[in-house]
């Protein structure tokens, strides 16, 4: 019904647009050069303002037609049945109604339902043409209006263009909304986990055993939330992961911008950049079917025993997925110091390696620590890897070889399986998303400016 | 050896420059870039301590020329150089010569202004570092100090030292970059147009600066400006489509050019 309604909507437009367009070919064939705009700006005009506001009106009414309904029955349910009722008995009955409602009978309803089931299906009916009908008027009605304003002298392009700016305008706005949304949303349910758990346990807090019981049968821990061990190993797998892509990642940069030649660069970039694009849940299959092993292995024969989900492992791989960052990044800040200095260096007679040490890097570096923050950041936030291949249980180490887990895995972890909203286990996972997000966005912010302050230097 | 010391100070008593004993020395210089010839035969005497300016239409090969003298187009992977040249009768294409050591004794100033975004100091102090020149912090402050002198910057800049060189004026930046030069005492200072960047005082100042500095340094300046060659330089060398048409001593090249495509480059009918 909708899927038509949306339909009827983009006719109409078409429409609106075809017959803007000949009609103002008409006016150029009649007043030649008195007008304005041209005619395909009278066509995209008319259509924009035939479909724009009825589609707006129809999402409006999709979004707040469900929970306008729901009002309405529980008004319509008699007193006896909602007097001092909690919220959650209220919400109950609408499932129910609705379930009778769909014919997902489970049990022989009671006679008010079954009454309140059928005014559901009616209101339904209803709204849902009163929609159709409410839309397609505002688009004819738009149709008219514009037919009705189209003359030669009218300024469609400038009309046009601006409800192109005002669409673009909605369009970031509501990016940023959704942004704020997802905020608002991990805020609140952070302030409820720390209305159980003071924060000052979560945030200094040595131990982190979260499995607590949610229903009485289950057989779980007692619950402790101190954070610090968590912490500590995310910093612990993203410092090796670190210290295996900034050498990697630098160096390669080095040698793609200062020594190969365009053939040699012209292959090697991209493919360094589909490191980027492998799905992260292959490293993590590297990481636990080849990488744990062999490092295992490897402290077999030295005689030390390694746990087989050690940081060193799954920090590792991660090291690998990041070198894409680090080195493109690197690559844009090497390439944008300018050739003058490199003459300058060489006419001094420095070599290439002093020339690259003393000169190039230094110029380069603050592009090349926003690179580094950049990864640092995705390590930091980086879930399948260490889900499939770290641990799990909170250890607090600074040993690569022993297994350590971290924020994400934790997060993961606590909401799989059940959950409930008023349970500091499940609420902790908020917590943690929160830090989560407020140190990646810092980290990120920092990267960004650090490379956009540099770039404006040398233009 | 000795007679040649000889007539150097007799020529210089004399004011006449164009005997004087030649530091570099051309000798049928051809470049390619690739497949396309930039440069062609070109034979042309450097004489030491004084300043010899190489003049001519755009695209003319005067750069190219230029940057011969200290091998700076090894740095271009297009450019080949064939024919000889020669810094104290030694051939610098020669393998056994080092380009490091030939470039801490040819020194080069860019057309742009290029110091290093480092503090002031740091872009002097950066030649005598990488070629190990002061043992001591002391005697790097002390060839720091003596360079920008020369440079006739140290006074503008003692209180600064330790800001960055970007910060300076373009006049300014292009002093920094001679005292940068300087600073590995060169035998020769190879400047590509110089002060096209830079406003007609602070062009006047490196003019300025250009004369003094002939008295310790053979300098090579390619310039686009006649009269900039005309003060400046003791000889001149007119470049054209490659080809060294005509050098001589300035003077004689701005009143009596033998050659017809320098009287007209001179009286401004092409360039
Ligand atoms: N790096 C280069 N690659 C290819 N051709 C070059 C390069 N540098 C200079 N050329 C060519 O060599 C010729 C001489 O250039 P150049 O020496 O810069 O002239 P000038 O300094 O007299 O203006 C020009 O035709 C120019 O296009
Ligand atoms: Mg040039």
């Amino acid at each position: 019904m909708t899927g038509y309604l949306f339909l009827a909507i983009l006719v109409l437009s078409l429409i609106a647009f075809y017959t803007g367009r000949r009609t103002a070919s008409q006016f150029v064939a009649a007043h030649r050069n008195d007008v304005h705009s041209r005619p395909i700006y009278h066509g995209a005009f008319a259509a924009v303002w035939v479909g724009l506001p009825a589609l707006v009106l129809v999402l409006l009414w999709l979004l707040f037609q469900g929970s306008i309904i729901d009002r309405l029955l529980l008004a319509s349910l008699p007193a006896s049945l909602t007097e001092g009722a909690s919220a959650s008995r209220l919400s109950l009955y609408l499932s129910e109604i609705k379930n009778v409602a769909s014919g997902r009978i489970f049990s022989e309803p009671s006679p008010e339902v079954s009454a309140a089931a059928e005014r559901y299906q009616r209101w339904q009916m209803i709204a849902q043409w009163a929609m159709v009908v409410v839309a397609l008027a505002v688009a004819a009605l738009a149709l008219y209006i514009t037919r009705a304003r189209m003359t030669a002298r009218f300024r469609a392009r400038q009309g046009f263009e601006r409800t192109l700016d005002i669409v673009m305008i909605l369009s970031a706005v509501a990016a940023v909304l959704v942004t704020i949304g997802i905020i608002i949303s991990l805020t609140y349910e952070a302030i409820q986990f720390f209305r159980l758990v003071p924060p000052h346990e979560f945030f200094f807090g040595l131990n982190w055993e979260p499995q607590i019981a949610i229903r009485e049968d289950q057989v779980a821990g007692t619950g402790a939330f101190g954070a610090v061990p968590v912490f500590t190993g995310t910093l612990l797998i993203a410092t090796i992961a670190l210290l295996v892509a900034v050498p990697i990642g630098l160096f390669s940069a080095i040698y793609l911008v200062e020594f190969a030649n365009d053939r040699f660069r012209g292959i090697v970039k991209p493919i360094l950049e589909i490191l980027a694009g492998v799905p992260t849940v292959v490293y993590g299959f590297f990481a636990v079917l080849t990488v744990a092993p062999a490092i295992r292995q490897a402290g077999g024969l030295l005689g030390i025993s390694i746990s087989p989900n050690s940081a060193l492992a799954a920090g590792g791989v991660m090291g690998i997925m990041i070198i894409p960052f680090i080195s493109s990044l690197s690559d844009d800040a090497l390439r944008a110091v300018p050739q003058s200095m490199r003459d300058g260096s060489f006419a001094m007679g420095a070599t290439r390696a002093e020339t690259i040490t003393r000169v190039l890097l230094p110029a380069a570096l603050p592009g090349i620590v926003g690179g580094i923050l950049l990864a640092a950041s995705r390590a930091i936030g980086e879930t399948m890897i260490v889900v499939m291949a770290a641990g799990l249980t909170a250890t607090l180490t600074a040993n690569p070889l022993e297994g350590v887990t971290t924020v994400t895995v934790q997060i993961v972890t606590l909401l799989i399986g059940d959950t409930a909203f008023d349970n500091p286990k499940t609420l902790s996972a908020f917590a943690l998303g929160l830090v989560l997000f407020v140190v990646t966005l810092c980290l990120n912010v920092l990267a960004l400016r650090i490379v956009r302050r540099y770039r404006e230097k040398y233009e | 050896m000795n007679m040649l010391t000889d007539a150097a100070v007799e020529t210089a008593l004399e004011g006449a420059p164009e005997s004087k004993a030649a530091k570099m020395r051309g000798e049928k210089v051809n470049v390619f870039y690739g497949g396309k010839q930039a440069l062609f035969d070109v034979s042309l005497d450097v004489g030491e301590n004084q300043v010899t300016a190489l003049i001519g239409p755009s695209g003319c090969g005067k750069s190219t020329f230029l940057r011969c003298l200290n091998r700076m187009n090894d740095t271009i992977d297009i450019a080949r150089v064939t024919g000889k040249i020669t810094l104290d009768d030694e051939d610098i294409y020669n393998p056994r010569i080092d380009v490091v050591e030939l470039r801490a004794r040819v020194g080069m100033v860019f057309q742009k202004p290029n110091p290093f975004p480092k503090s002031i100091y740091e872009n002097v102090a950066y030649g005598p570092r990488i070629h190990g020149l002061a043992s001591a912090k002391g005697d790097l402050d002390g060839i720091v100090e003596t360079s920008l002198q020369k440079a006739g910057l140290f006074n503008e800049v003692k209180d600064r030292l330790h800001e960055p060189g970007t910060g300076l004026s373009g006049g300014q930046q292009q002093r920094l970059c001679i005292a940068r030069a300087i600073a590995v005492s060169p035998e020769v200072i190879l400047m590509d147009e110089p002060c096209s960047a830079l406003d007609p005082i602070a062009t006047a100042r490196v003019e300025e600066l250009i004369d003094e500095l002939r008295e310790n340094y053979t300098i090579v300046i390619v310039t686009h400006s006649m009269q900039q060659a005309a003060r400046v330089s003791q000889r001149t060398a007119m470049f054209h489509l490659g080809n060294l048409v005509e050098e001589g001593p300035t003077d004689k090249m701005f009143t009596n050019p033998e050659d017809k495509r320098t009287q007209d480059y001179i009286t401004g009918r092409f360039g």
